[in-house]
């Protein structure tokens, strides 16, 4: 289902049990902070893995955009252009049997 | 002395010196030299035998009743700085002992971080070549120490996490049977004697055998395991296991049993509960025992504490006096450039 004008989104495998055993997901956004909402859409229980209570991403998560660490660049503000990569990945992921 | 004759000195080795050399002729008498050598080693001599302090002011700022006392175990006292030094020692006096690590083979081995660095520590103190898996995705702390005492590292898929690096360690070291050790401490049965042995004793000595409750995090289990089914077999000891509430979580080092691969050494029979701590839960107690008690430990320690929190609210309740020792399995200072001590 990869759509050009999309944001890559790539799931760690603890949270894969939201996308279905998905590894990358498309969806569409201009912002990070718009990309995770869509996501937290589109696979409901995602988002409470990724925010607080108050909304702001949990302390342990990291998100990169091509790399680099959100929290570097402009937190969940930082922009996006369609084809961007978005990894999502906790301080240290458990992982996963399957 | 010039300039250029202090880099000479202080030049690093390319390759391991130590119990590499050639010691003698039989393979008995090369394990039995060997196995000298790591005896002798300042190293090896460091480890264990940590202190077990009594946490007053975290008692006091718990409100907890005189009947309750919390204990921890200073793991990052040892030499490498965590509990696996011991694991990581043990594994490799196994391996001599057994001739599984001959001269010239690498120890290889999937961590998380801290087992990697005994490894590492213990590979340079021994002249052993050590080679780690770890997943992209650990501290940079972590992983410069791990060059630092000259490890070779090779990056698993940091979506994969821990299971990804275990994944990736098997197809190596089966690829390379001949030039590899493979240490395996999530199925190797050394690192649940290393607690047996050291750990576990250490503990029932310094508490002179009047603990209630033992509570450690679990990795690759052996912890539990080990100085679980040795403080059992002394006394009425409940033991307490501490994972993180969900699959997708910040504490490091820790497994989550439902959704990981479950380590070959886990005996479910053996704990008595099994506790689900939020990432969260475990920063925010590691933050009030670096702030209340002047300890600066990691998140798995923090773990540790959040689950002796819930234990000590039931049991203040139910009136019942407990002595809770609980491990801290390594130092705040791993953590550094983590969300662990972000402020607020
Ligand atoms: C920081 C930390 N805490 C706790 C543990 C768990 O110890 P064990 O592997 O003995 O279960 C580990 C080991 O993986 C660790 O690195």
């Amino acid at each position: 289902m990869s759509t050009d004008d999309g944001i890559h989104v790539l799931i760690p495998t603890p949270l894969r049990g939201f996308t279905g055993g998905e590894a990358r997901v498309d969806v569409h956004g201009g912002t990070v902070g718009e990309a995770l909402e869509a996501l937290a859409v589109k696979f409901p229980g995602l988002g409470e893995r990724l925010h607080d209570e108050d909304g702001q991403l949990r302390r342990f998560v990291n998100v990169f955009v091509n790399g680099q660490n959100v929290r570097d660049i402009a937190g969940t503000a930082t922009e996006l252009s369609p084809g961007d990569e978005i990894g999502i990945i906790p301080a240290m992921a458990g992982g996963d049997a399957s | 002395m010039k300039n250029s004759e202090l880099s000479t000195q202080f030049a690093l080795p390319r390759t391991g010196i130590g119990i590499d050399a050639d010691f003698g002729d039989s393979a008995v008498e090369a394990s039995a030299a060997r196995m000298r050598a790591v005896e002798e080693s300042a190293v090896v001599q460091s480890i264990g035998e940590t202190p077990l302090v009594r946490l007053r002011r975290l008692e006091a700022h718990w409100r907890l009743p005189d009947s309750i006392e919390l204990y921890l175990k200073l793991e990052w006292v040892n030499p490498g700085g965590s509990i696996k030094d011991r694991t990581a020692l043990s594994i490799i006096r196994a391996g001599i002992t057994d001739g599984s690590l001959t001269p010239g083979r690498t120890l290889i081995d999937a961590t998380s971080g801290n087992t990697g660095i005994a490894y590492a520590m213990l590979g340079a103190a021994l002249g052993i070549p050590v080679t780690l898996v770890v997943p992209e995705s650990a501290s940079d702390e972590r992983k410069r120490t791990l060059t630092a005492y000259g490890a070779e590292v090779i990056f698993s898929d940091p979506y994969e996490g821990s299971d990804g690096a275990i994944r990736l360690v098997r197809e190596i070291a089966a690829a390379g049977t001949d030039r590899f050790f493979y240490a395996d401490q999530y199925n190797n049965p050394a690192n649940i004697l290393a607690h047996t042995r050291t750990t576990g004793p250490e503990i029932w000595r310094q508490t002179e055998g009047k603990l209630t409750h033992f509570v450690a995090a679990l990795g690759t289990t052996g912890t539990l395991m080990g100085a679980g089914s040795f403080l059992k077999t002394r006394g009425h000891v409940t033991l307490v296991g501490v994972q993180p509430a969900e699959a997708f979580h910040g504490i490091e080092g820790l497994k989550h049993l439902p959704t990981a691969i479950v380590p070959g050494i886990f005996n479910p029979a053996l704990p008595d509960r099994i506790v689900g701590i939020d990432t969260e839960n475990a920063f925010a107690a590691a933050r009030a025992l670096a702030r209340v008690e002047g300890f600066f430990a990691g998140s798995s320690t923090g773990a540790n504490l959040a689950a002796a929190a819930g234990l000590v609210v039931e049991l203040a309740r139910q009136g019942e006096p407990a002595r809770i020792v609980m491990i801290g399995c390594d130092a705040g200072s791993r953590y550094l450039t983590t969300g662990l001590w972000d402020a607020n």
